[in-house]
């Protein structure tokens, strides 16, 4: 992982400094709330529905195991002993208080964490997939050019008062695990036909009340011009993005407006003027950069070790383990381990300090002291040697981390919604909780096979409904909650949105239509190997939509 | 449950109150008749018609060093002075999220 | 509203002039963009120093052809929530090397000093009178920057290579020693 140095501890430090600063401003009178909303919001601190919310910035999705033990002391100190990993790679703590924020930020700093930018009309955190640097099919380690970009954001004095925040994701592989196209931005690395490497860079992705996907504004950019490219993109959208109304203010209303080419045209007229200037990234600041990733000292390991198959044979249920939470690692004799945060009747992406405490400790045994956070709100151990996956499954399994419901219905992307949310319309993790509930069996669920549920409280789509197998949005009609159900989206390279099936159901009903909708997944799937994804794209939602309304 | 923040036209139907979060620690909070703030529903100033909830919630506005984000927000009067909040967000925001924490603090 | 220039509250010497109004002689003018667009060729003919007070949503290429003539121009931030003229200054800096005064005007605030000197202006019409007398403290807040502008400073990711060299320079001297 990255390892911050002299330069980005000491930014860090004048941070907490100036935030102290701010908030002693703040809590004297000296500024108003008008004034200090900005500076907080920089700093990641929200209001909630009932207390201050701190959503702390987890760099592409990758935390050492010192970082993990001191987000679980800041649960433990500042918090109710739980953190919620969210749909970006970051983690939030939703009972913050205002006054003992600086100490709280400063002991973030001390290791090498922080909250800037991931709130507030300027550069959020960059994300790429949980398997970066460690995936088989990858050309190579995003997480590098995630980094570049990320600190030439970090407190940028161009675009700190944008028109609206501001998504880049950062992918290097032909299958999107990152959601690169419901991004404001996302560059794809890839190899162009004359085998040089360089980035597609697709813009105007966005979720919420008018949802979009990217479109491709530039095939292939050189990687030395990567930032001089982000700084016209970014120029473009400061000076021409929407101010008069704070829904159509993203780039991707820009981009729709003007039409992707007519943007394009925009953005290669500014970038010409400083393509050659000082944002060239010459060979000796990436080499940097790139050196202060550390990888692991794997050893040389054979695949599937005696170990592996003797544990596999003597442990049905640890054959199970293997076969939905362990991944395919680039090194021979290594895997990846996905560890899910859905448990039954549990809230989506929340982890208590306790369990972050003792996967610290799996993680400094297992996996070179290293663990990853994905936007599906699950962990990952990113070097974990073959041979110890029977000793690690055991360890994990005592801590409620080895759930067998990855990528399966109960494995369910969920915002925090009205229960903790004050821009939400309906609660979302009771619907999640039920559904959990209903699909507990887990040959069921295995059964269904791979399908994602998210579910989001409001239009804002912090779940990314919009992107969902089965999308669920929580709306408000006449005081009550209700819920649209959509069908048919996808997040991956083939980026599709769902389409809606019918009118809201109340809260008490949507458990039975995600049941009904299973069955009649199972009635209308061509064999059972069919995803439900495919059955939905082949048979289309009608089928779907009088099942669930037949009887309602 | 309507996000409530952009309120411009006021449009009482029934009791309400000012509700804000209190700024040290983001508690929620309710205008009282004395022009301070607590944390007790039962101690808040209850109005019934537009005037004098856009007066309570001007007062309440231009008090932001104590309080934030305030808001004229429905309540119910029960038979013996009991007072409920009178939607389900503001339900929520009295009495916490409506599902189990997930843990106990001394783990 | 203080003007703040150098770290110091100063006299403004500059003349706002509304549309109407006759411009005064020989005394530092500030005029605003359709006015100075309408009379350009007239007004930098004219003895006196000449600003131009520009709106934030129009495209400095437009002013782009005066700037020779032209001692200062004032930049607006109507909220400062809104950004754009971090832009338009950049631009002015960078791309068309403005060497004239850059005035930061309207909601301006001592915690966007840090962004606002980095961006180029170098005059400041600060808002409140405490931020004006802060303006030195909080201008030097942060000694780590990580982008390039025409303020000079060194980027982050450019200080680690120069300092990746001078180390293997250093270690070669020992060598040799």
């Amino acid at each position: 992982m990255y390892i911050y140095d002299a330069f980005d501890r000491r930014l860090l430090a004048e941070r907490v400094v100036d935030f102290r600063d701010q908030v002693s401003r703040r809590l004297s009178g000296e500024l108003s709330e008008e004034e200090f909303k900005p500076l907080r919001l920089m700093n990641g601190v929200y209001l909630q529905l009932h207390a201050y919310m701190l959503r702390i910035a987890i760099p592409y999705g990758t935390l050492s195991t010192l970082q993990l033990r001191k987000l679980a002391e800041i649960a433990r100190k500042y918090d109710r002993g739980y953190g919620h990993f969210t749909t970006r790679q970051n983690i939030q703590f939703h009972w913050i208080k205002l006054a003992e924020l600086p100490d709280a930020m400063a002991e973030l700093a001390g290791v090498g964490m922080h909250g800037m930018q991931t709130s507030g009309n300027n550069v959020r955190n960059i994300t790429t997939d949980q398997w970066a640097g460690v995936a088989t099919d990858e050309i190579e380690d995003p997480r590098v050019w995630a980094e570049l970009i990320r600190q030439h954001v970090t407190l940028h004095p161009e675009f700190s008062f944008m028109p609206r925040k501001f998504k880049i994701a950062v992918g290097a592989s032909d299958r999107d695990r990152a959601a690169l196209r419901i991004h404001d931005m996302a560059l794809r690395l890839h190899r162009n036909a004359a085998g040089e490497t360089g980035f597609e860079v697709m813009v105007g992705g966005g979720l919420g009340r008018t949802p979009y996907l990217a479109q491709t504004i530039k095939p292939f950019l050189p990687k030395r011009d990567v930032l001089s490219y982000v700084e016209a993109v970014l120029r473009t959208y400061n000076q021409f993005g929407r101010r008069d109304n704070i829904w159509k203010a993203r780039i991707k209303i820009l981009v729709h407006d003007l039409g992707a080419e007519a943007f394009a045209r925009e953005v290669e007229a500014e970038w010409q003027s400083i393509k050659d200037g000082a944002l060239v990234l010459e060979a000796a600041i990436v080499t940097d950069i790139a050196g202060r990733f550390r990888y692991p000292d794997y050893k040389k390991l054979d695949d599937s070790p005696a170990e592996l198959a003797a544990a596999r044979r003597n442990d049905r249920v640890f054959g199970v383990w293997l076969s939905n939470c362990v991944t395919n690692h680039k090194v021979p004799g290594y895997a990846i381990v996905t560890l899910s945060l859905k448990p039954e009747g549990g809230t989506p992406g929340d982890c208590t300090a306790a369990q972050m405490d003792k996967l610290a400790d799996l993680a400094d045994r297992y996996s070179f002291g290293e663990v990853r956070v994905g936007h599906e709100q699950n962990l990952a151990l990113p070097h974990v040697a073959q041979r110890d996956l029977p000793a690690l499954w055991r360890e994990l399994d005592a801590i409620g981390l080895a759930r067998t419901n990855v990528n399966l219905i109960s494995d369910i992307i969920s915002c925090p919604g009205l229960d903790y949310c004050s821009l939400a319309n309906a609660r979302s993790i009771p619907i999640a909780q039920e559904i959990t509930r209903r699909f507990h069996d887990l040959d069921l669920q295995r059964n269904l096979g791979r399908l994602h549920i998210n579910i989001s409280g409001c239009i804002n789509a912090c779940g990314h409904h919009h992107v969902g197998h089965i999308g669920i949005l929580g709306v408000e009609k006449n005081g009550e909650e209700f819920y649209q159900i959509t069908l048919g989206g996808k997040a991956d390279e083939n980026a599709t949105l769902g389409a809606l099936i019918g009118p809201a159901v109340p809260y008490a009903q949507v458990a039975d239509v995600v049941e009904d909708i299973a069955a009649a997944y199972l009635d209308l799937r061509a064999k059972p190997d069919e995803l439900f994804i495919d059955t939905v794209k082949r048979v289309g939602v009608e089928p779907f939509r009088e099942r669930v309304y037949a009887a309602r | 449950m309507t996000s409530p923040l952009d309120q411009k036209k006021i449009k009482i139907a029934g009791p309400v109150v000012v509700t804000a979060n209190r700024v040290e620690d983001g508690a929620v909070v309710y205008r009282s008749p004395d022009g301070g703030w607590t944390t007790e529903l039962g101690g808040a100033a209850i109005v019934i018609d537009a005037g004098s909830a856009r007066t309570l919630a001007e007062a309440a506005a231009g008090d932001d060093l104590h309080a934030i984000g305030p808001y004229i927000a429905p309540v119910k009067l029960l038979p013996g002075g009991n007072v409920r909040p009178g939607n389900l967000r503001e339900l929520i925001r009295r009495g916490g999220p409506t599902i189990e924490l997930p843990a106990p603090l001394e783990s | 509203m203080p003007l703040v220039e150098n770290g110091q509250i100063v006299q403004d010497r500059y003349h706002y002039v509304g549309n109407e109004e006759p411009i005064p002689e020989r005394v530092p003018v500030i005029v605003p963009a359709q006015r100075f667009l309408a009379n350009a060729d007239a007004l930098i003919r004219r003895d006196g120093s000449l600003g131009v007070l520009w709106p934030n949503d129009r495209r400095i290429a437009e002013l782009a052809p005066w700037l020779g003539h032209l001692a200062l121009v004032a930049l607006q931030f109507p909220k400062f929530r809104d950004g754009r003229a971090y832009s338009q200054a950049r631009l002015l800096r960078e791309t068309y090397a403005f060497r004239g005064t850059l005035r930061a005007t309207g909601d301006v605030l001592r915690d966007q000093f840090h962004f606002l000197i980095r961006a180029g202006f170098d005059s400041f019409e600060v808002k409140k009178p405490a931020d004006a007398s802060a303006f030195v403290q909080a201008a030097s807040r942060y000694s780590v920057v990580y982008q390039p502008t025409a303020d000079g400073r060194v980027p982050a990711l450019r200080r680690r290579v120069q300092a990746n060299q001078s180390e293997s320079a250093d270690a070669s001297d020992a060598a040799e020693g």
